[in-house]
């Protein structure tokens, strides 16, 4: 319980990091809100009147303590540029950000874990070096690009999925899935290199433990062994980097969701700072490191509770 | 900061190393113990087995297209290619004789800015590791030689750098500052680079600063600057910039991503990820326009990660650090 507790307030100290530190830097920097709304006036007047009018006059810990206390209570101002509050827009767009997440750690899961326990069965094989050449290679294609080459394959020649927008899932469930397909395909693509190699070396270290040796020494087919003895103890990392890469990557969709044109946590950012418009991005940081933290946490229960020996050792590399 | 930090976790491999001291100390009458111990978790090692020490084709053929890459972005002004601001053309011209890689919507030679554009990139991609392993690197070494409170308060503070996603800190940078200068997009970057990068070379210094020669040298009476710059730091240095070369490629793709958004240098300086974005609209009837580019900077990203990951492999530096 120590634990839990030590590192509930390091989580508590670090998100109130984040967030005066966005606060202080999305203030710091020039140019703001006011002068933005002021674009097409553009006198000073209209600017000082519009500051004072968004209370940005005032000094920044007071408004930073401010905006702490309505966070708190889950008002997290509203939006200068259409004025719709923020916690409700992130409530209408964190949903699909998490669907997209979740789809694309399916996606890479499927390709590779199979591609891993057959890359391991042969380490040093033929299919061992042409699959892991391979998703070395796609590991090099930088989201846009992949996105931009999906597009134009599957939506633009063949047609086959829609280029832009999707169907929300309360409508149609299938149509949901297939309309997502190719943005979560294009996150899920460098993930699948990474899981594909945890799981590979795992496994290889596994299969040189004395029980998989006896089990086969028993009889049992290297297929049986690979999958009911070697296969479990393996996965131990790759669980960690998955959720790890969850946390990661709900601030890491936004590429994806600009191209896509899908209106997740990430669009929704990406538009504001464009905007200039910094309360939203404030919410949008503050429920990013919210995520990513809260797995970080999770991650790190999992290992205390499993396994403290590897926690320990895992430390050292 | 509670004293002994052990990270929130924020990756995996790290997870929980602040309790590392007392725990090395407690394993490590000599570092044959540590060794051993790393040796029993190091993936490599089995992989070892399989793959000869050996840096092999893949990586001599890497280095040669980076080269070409590179000396061409170099040379840029005193080749003979056509001016990348004006245009020299028709616009709108499949890849032929005269111009090699086409022309884009106004008519400009893709050619010659596709290597001017490299000119960005690896400015961009270097400058910025550089900045990270200026900043990160000291951080780190610092972090991991002091430990207790100075790694509690410094590595606390690469966690909250940490939770911000990115890309969005990069984005807000660029962004608000509103002069989206090559400065900046380095600046940016290179902060974005310093966290991964200081938790990296605290990993190794404490590896390192538990073996008989920092020992010996501080019971020699060196001091602990001597012993940072001159025990420590040389060992981490190989390892860290193996890594960095796989830094680079990642700050490649980062500023393609911010010319992607529109954010990077403005136009009409050419860049890689601006002209994949120009492209963009024209990607139905005349997709050289964005595949080019984007064939140019996955070459260059992929023999950027085959090079630093054969190098790191040579070295023998444990896998998934970064």
């Amino acid at each position: 319980m120590r634990f839990v507790r030590k590192k509930l307030i390091q989580l508590a100290i670090v998100l109130f990091a984040v967030t005066f530190l966005s606060f202080l830097m999305l203030n710091l920097l020039p140019g703001d809100t006011a002068e933005r709304l002021c674009a097409g006036a553009g006198t000073d007047e209209c600017v000082s009147e519009k500051r004072a009018e968004l209370g940005l006059d005032r000094p920044i810990p007071i408004r930073y303590a401010e905006w702490l206390g309505n966070a708190v209570t889950g008002d997290l101002g509203t939006s200068a540029r259409n004025q719709q509050p923020v916690w409700e827009a992130i409530q209408q767009r964190l949903p699909l950000t998490l669907e997209l997440l979740l789809y694309s750690q399916f996606l890479a899961l499927i390709v590779a874990v199979p591609m891993g326990l057959l890359a391991a069965q042969r380490a040093g094989g033929l299919y061992d070096r042409i699959s892991t050449s391979t998703l070395f290679g796609l590991l090099s294609v930088p989201n846009f690009m992949l996105a931009l080459i999906l597009l134009l394959v599957f939506s633009k020649r063949l047609g086959w999925f829609p280029a832009v927008g999707y169907t929300p899932f309360t409508e149609n469930p299938l149509e949901n899935l297939w309309s997502l397909f190719l943005p979560a395909l294009t996150l899920a693509v460098a993930e699948m290199a990474v899981y594909m190699r945890l799981l590979r070396t795992d496994l290889i270290a596994t299969l040189q433990e004395d029980y998989i040796t006896m089990a086969k020494a028993k009889g049992m087919s290297s297929g049986r062994v690979l999958l009911r003895h070697a296969f479990r103890p393996s996965t131990f990392s790759l669980v960690t980097v998955i959720g790890l890469n969850f946390g990661r990557l709900i601030g890491g969709t936004l590429i994806v969701e600009v191209i896509f044109a899908l209106n997740g946590i990430g669009k929704y950012t990406v538009d504001s700072i464009l905007g200039q418009d910094y309360i939203p991005v404030q919410g949008a940081v503050l429920v990013i490191a919210i995520g990513y933290v809260l797995v970080n946490f999770a991650v790190d229960l999992f290992y205390a509770v499993l396994d403290p020996r590897i926690r320990h050792a895992r430390a050292l590399i | 900061m509670p004293e002994r930090s052990s990270d929130p976790g924020s990756s995996s491999f790290f997870a929980g190393s602040g309790d590392m001291a007392s725990e090395i100390s407690q394993i490590a009458d000599g570092d044959v113990a540590v060794l051993d111990l790393l040796q029993d978790l190091d993936p490599g090692q089995v992989d070892g087995a399989v793959a000869k020490k050996r840096l092999g084709f893949g990586f001599w053929l890497a280095s040669t297209w980076f080269f070409l890459v590179l000396v061409l972005a170099i040379l840029a002004p005193l080749l003979p290619l056509k001016d990348p601001l004006l245009p020299v053309g028709r616009p709108r011209q499949s890849p032929n004789i005269e111009f090699w890689f086409g022309t884009d919507s106004i008519g400009r030679d893709i050619f010659s800015r596709v290597i001017w554009g490299g000119r960005v990139s690896l400015v961009v991609g270097f400058a910025s590791i550089l900045l990270g392993l200026a900043v990160g690197g000291t951080i780190g070494i610092v972090a991991g030689y002091y430990k207790r409170r100075t790694e509690a308060f410094l590595m606390g503070s690469m966690d909250v750098l940490l939770a911000f996603p990115a890309l969005l800190l990069a984005l807000v940078i660029v962004s608000f500052t509103g002069d989206n200068s090559i400065t900046n997009v380095v600046l940016a970057i290179g902060i974005v680079s310093i966290a991964p990068i200081a938790r990296l070379v605290r990993a190794s210094t404490l590896v390192f600063s538990q073996r008989e020669f920092v020992t010996a040298a501080r019971s020699l009476g060196a001091s602990n600057g001597r012993i940072i710059t001159r025990e420590i730091l040389p060992n981490v240095l190989l390892p860290v910039l193996s890594f960095s070369i796989i830094g680079v490629a990642v700050a490649i793709v980062a500023e393609g991503g911010l010319a992607f958004l529109g954010l990077s240098v403005p136009p009409p300086t050419p860049t890689w990820g601006g002209m994949i974005n120009d492209g963009r609209a024209q990607l139905d009837n005349h997709p050289y326009m964005s595949l080019i580019p984007c064939f140019i900077m996955f070459l260059t990203v992929l023999s950027l990660n085959l090079a630093g990951d054969r190098i790191r492999e040579y070295f023998d530096i444990k896998e998934g650090a970064l």
